[in-house]
């Protein structure tokens, strides 16, 4: 317990950097395991509160139960919630069978930098985690954007101690990452610890599959899996030499490293 | 991999460092596969690649192969790889060596709790091997232990790995860096990796896991005195939580605590916490807490909050040790912005005192600048007065970032307090605010009261700029407006409060200032926004204005400069006035600066708006 409590106190402490240096913040929400952990962090830190909203980048393709559970903590954690989609692309017919990255770049990251421009968001604070796939082992806790929205990974700025970069030129934003140092054990540990509710699609409900990690429905798939309680989840995810991400078609190739060059989350 | 029924898991953050081509990917390549870390086959797949390939298999190959899936073949920057041993994990921060590798294995070893060290037995103590050790020591990276790899390479003997150990022991000692362990291994071979090698039998230390094993996760740091630097205050509900991460000592309900520079005082009342049962009543080193307090004082960010016993340093200069990562070089007479712990303050490069050759200790007097991957000893000065620590007794405020532009270019630690022509006044400020006898009616009520904060207008300039009409028509704009300001004219004491003194007493400005800067501050403790011009103090009004700084802190001096010409502004001038003056706008502009530094607002937002507290 010790090593989430100082999980906890890393994340706050940058939770509440991200606050003090960005007038315009905002937080992804994608209601999956991760960036709920992560809201719940944003109310620890905020003892009760969440002072900025809360972005969901609909695609219209999320499962149906995610919808429900967003909506419903929106209302009982009092959340300011700011819902973006790329009508556009949606109305040209985007889907999947267009290709997987052409998908999500149109209606994911297109769809965040639609959100951030009109918004004129400074700061986004995101639930990404070095353990998750390889690009995101890059990340600094506080990575600059250019004016496009691109990471330039190859030349980013030094990070030091507890002190992160909070000044940018005009027109670029930071992506902010408090979830950096936890891996997806720590992430059920926090959530059996602090009892947060989560989606039962991560559990096994009788037919042996389950969700590991959750996106659009088409491109993402249950694993194999008879866990049916946190505690199963991490006693299996203590023995698995299965990647997370496995179920997730994205990730296929270098599906990420594209995507998030050109500031996928 | 290795579950962790019995015992609870924890994460150690290791940086591996140390010279290109020394054999970090070996190791790593070694500890993932003799820990079970690796996927299923990995291991098998990569032996049957190199088989193919006709080449032999090597450990590098597996951890670049296991890098490159888990990479998708971005072999940039800092990565962070993960792998579990007996109930702890291992998050192994690497930095491959590109060309920014230095930036990023700063970055990398600044996160790190412990660190190894390798060293090639064949080629010996190269560059990199004392610049990264160097770099660790400066970094704060006490526990490291030095891998002697490549031992198969020159037939296991002992002479060799004694001879590299001597050398660098006595490298290492010249800045008192003392590592853990000297293991000499051969990664590629196994040897004393995970397993005792039967090769070396001349060497009883611990192997590379069991040294892993035995470096501690900090927790030393509690015993210390209390620091609490201020990281924000909150006021979502009718709380007043006063934040931060503590990074030494520990507090609890009912302690006195001192906030440093502007040594405002209050007991904690309550430890604030989400989803605790019960709300806990104390807290310790490493956490990030919240706190109200029994009084409503108003502290700001930048300022630690420590027990009164054991308050840190408070200075505008400090002696520091400093590495350089900026893409323009560091410049003596440039402006910064310094960060210590949560403190933001403008601060210029007074001096540098020498350029430090990592390779020799070497020192190089005499430079006006500082090259990208150099390091240094410099002395900065701050725009106002600072709170830290020397890094010899505390880390976390004993070390600094440099900001240049929106970039962190450099970093470092401090290393001696240099003392300022403030000190003697600062020491005074700091007895009498501990003794001052309070009434009921807090700073806090005078403000809302109000409508404003206190604050103090200084106008400086040469003769006949009318700075006397200045101070007096922003006198009336302002309490036209509402505002409680006062015209307070040095003349006016000089006929009251110091009638009594000689004419040769009168002439000194140091006295006269101080006399000056206590009466400001009796007046700036009622609420009051106080004008004045310098000129009772003449050619001496740059040191005059210094001391009343330092009197009136924590309220916010606004320096106005009035000159009939371009001219050289004074240091911390806040609004400069030149040529033929429009009052009437130049008054507007006061104010404006006025609303900038938070005197001038009306309400206490949830985000605090106030620069200042006072």
């Amino acid at each position: 317990m010790r090593h989430l409590r100082q999980l906890e106190d890393q994340s706050v402490y940058i939770l509440r950097e991200a606050y003090k240096h960005f007038g315009n913040l905002a937080m992804l929400w994608s209601m999956g395991k991760d960036s709920t952990v992560l809201l719940w962090l944003a109310r620890k830190a905020f003892f009760g509160h969440v002072p900025f909203p809360l972005l969901h980048v609909d695609t219209s393709y999320k499962i149906p139960a995610m919808i429900e559970y967003r909506d419903r903590l929106a209302r009982e954690w009092r959340l300011n919630l700011v819902v973006g989609q790329n009508k556009e692309a949606l109305a040209a017919g985007m889907n999947h069978t267009m290709g997987r990255v052409v998908c999500c770049t149109a209606l994911k990251t297109n769809g965040l930098k639609q959100l951030l421009e009109n918004k004129g968001y400074t700061g986004v604070i995101l639930g990404v985690r070095a353990d998750e796939e390889g690009t995101r082992a890059k990340e600094r806790y506080f990575s600059p954007r250019d004016k496009h929205g691109d990471w330039d990974f190859r030349d980013q700025p030094p990070e030091l101690w507890d002190q992160y970069k909070t000044t940018f030129p005009p027109g670029t934003h930071i992506r902010i990452h408090p979830l950096l140092d936890w891996t997806e054990i720590n992430i059920w540990e926090y959530i059996k610890l602090e009892n947060i509710p989560f989606i039962d699609l991560y559990l096994d409900k009788g037919n042996g599959t389950r969700y590991r990690s959750l996106g659009c429905a088409p491109c993402t798939s249950p694993i194999k899996s008879t866990a049916k309680t946190v505690d199963d989840i991490i006693e299996e995810l203590r023995h698995t030499t299965v990647a997370e991400r496995s179920g997730r078609a994205q990730d296929e190739g270098r599906g990420m490293e594209l995507l998030r060059k050109d500031g996928y989350m | 991999m290795t579950t962790s029924d019995t015992k609870p898991f924890e994460n150690l953050n290791i940086v591996i460092v140390g010279h290109v081509d020394h054999g970090k990917s070996t190791l790593l390549g070694r500890l993932y596969a003799d820990t079970g870390s690796l996927p299923d086959g990995k291991l098998e797949k990569v032996q049957a690649i190199c088989k193919q390939q006709g080449k032999e298999f090597e450990y590098a190959f597996l951890f670049d192969a296991f890098l490159e899936e888990q990479e998708q073949g971005i072999t940039i920057d800092t990565a962070r790889t993960f792998f579990m041993w007996k109930g702890r994990q291992y998050i192994i921060i690497d930095a491959p060596g590109h060309k920014e590798f230095l930036k990023n294995m700063i970055s990398g070893a600044a996160r790190a709790e412990a660190a190894l060290l390798l060293i090639d037995a064949l080629e010996g103590v190269k560059e990199q091997s004392k610049k990264h050790g160097y770099l660790l020591s400066l970094l704060g990276v006490r526990q490291f232990a030095v891998v002697v790899n490549k031992m198969d390479l020159v037939g296991y003997r002992q002479d060799v790995f004694d001879g590299i150990e001597k050398e660098y022991r006595e490298f290492l000692g010249q800045f008192k860096a003392v590592p853990s362990q000297f293991i000499p291994v051969s990664a590629k071979l196994g040897d004393n990796i995970a397993n005792r090698s039967g090769r070396m039998s001349w060497y009883s230390g611990s192997t590379v896991l069991e040294t892993l094993g035995a470096f501690n996760k900090e927790t030393a740091r509690s015993e210390q005195p209390l620091r609490l630097p201020v990281q924000d205050v909150y006021k979502f509900d009718a709380r007043r939580i006063i934040t931060g991460r503590i990074t030494a000592g520990r507090l609890k309900v009912g302690d006195h605590l001192v906030f440093s520079p502007s040594n405002k005082r209050a007991n904690i009342r309550t430890v604030e916490a989400f989803n605790i049962e019960p709300q806990p009543t104390e807290g310790q080193a490493g956490q990030s807490i919240g706190v109200t307090l029994d009084e409503q004082i108003f502290v700001e960010r930048g300022e630690i909050a420590s027990h009164q016993e054991h308050l840190p340093l408070v200075s505008t200069a400090v002696r520091a040790n400093l590495f350089w990562l900026g893409k323009r070089p560091l410049e003596k007479g440039r402006k910064y912005l310094l960060r210590v712990a949560t403190k933001e303050v403008d601060c210029e490069v007074a001096s540098i005192h020498r350029i430090i050759d990592t390779m020799d200790l070497a020192q190089q007097q005499g430079s006006t600048t500082i090259n990208k991957n150099q390091v240094a000893e410099l002395t900065l000065r701050t725009k106002t007065p600072v709170a830290f620590d020397l890094s010899s007794s505390f880390e976390a405020t004993g070390r600094f970032v440099l900001v240049d532009e929106y970039d962190i270019a450099g970093g470092g630690i401090i290393t001696e307090l240099v003392h300022d022509d403030q000190e003697f006044l600062r020491e005074e400020a700091r007895r009498r605010d501990f003794a001052w006898v309070k009434g009921e009616v807090t700073v806090e009520d005078r403000a809302q009261q109000y409508g404003h904060r206190a604050a103090v207008v200084l106008i400086t300039g040469g003769r006949h700029t009318g700075k006397s009409f200045l101070a007096r028509k922003l006198e009336g704009r302002l309490v036209a407006d509402g505002r409680h300001a006062y015209l307070l004219d040095g003349e006016n004491l000089r006929r009251g409060l110091d009638a009594d003194l000689s004419e040769e007493e009168r002439g000194q400005t140091t006295e006269m200032a101080r006399r000056y800067g206590e009466v400001a501050r009796l007046l700036t403790d009622t609420g009051l926004i106080v004008v004045s011009t310098t000129n009772p103090f003449g050619l001496a009004h740059h040191e005059a204005s210094q001391a009343i700084r330092t009197l009136v802190h924590p309220a916010p001096v606004i320096a106005v400069h009035m000159s009939k010409t371009e001219e050289e502004l004074p240091p911390n001038t806040d609004v400069a006035l030149t040529g033929p003056t429009d009052f009437d706008a130049a008054t507007a502009r006061i104010i404006d600066e006025l609303k900038r530094r938070g005197v001038l607002a009306r309400a206490i937002g949830a985000k605090p708006i106030f620069q200042y507290s006072i």
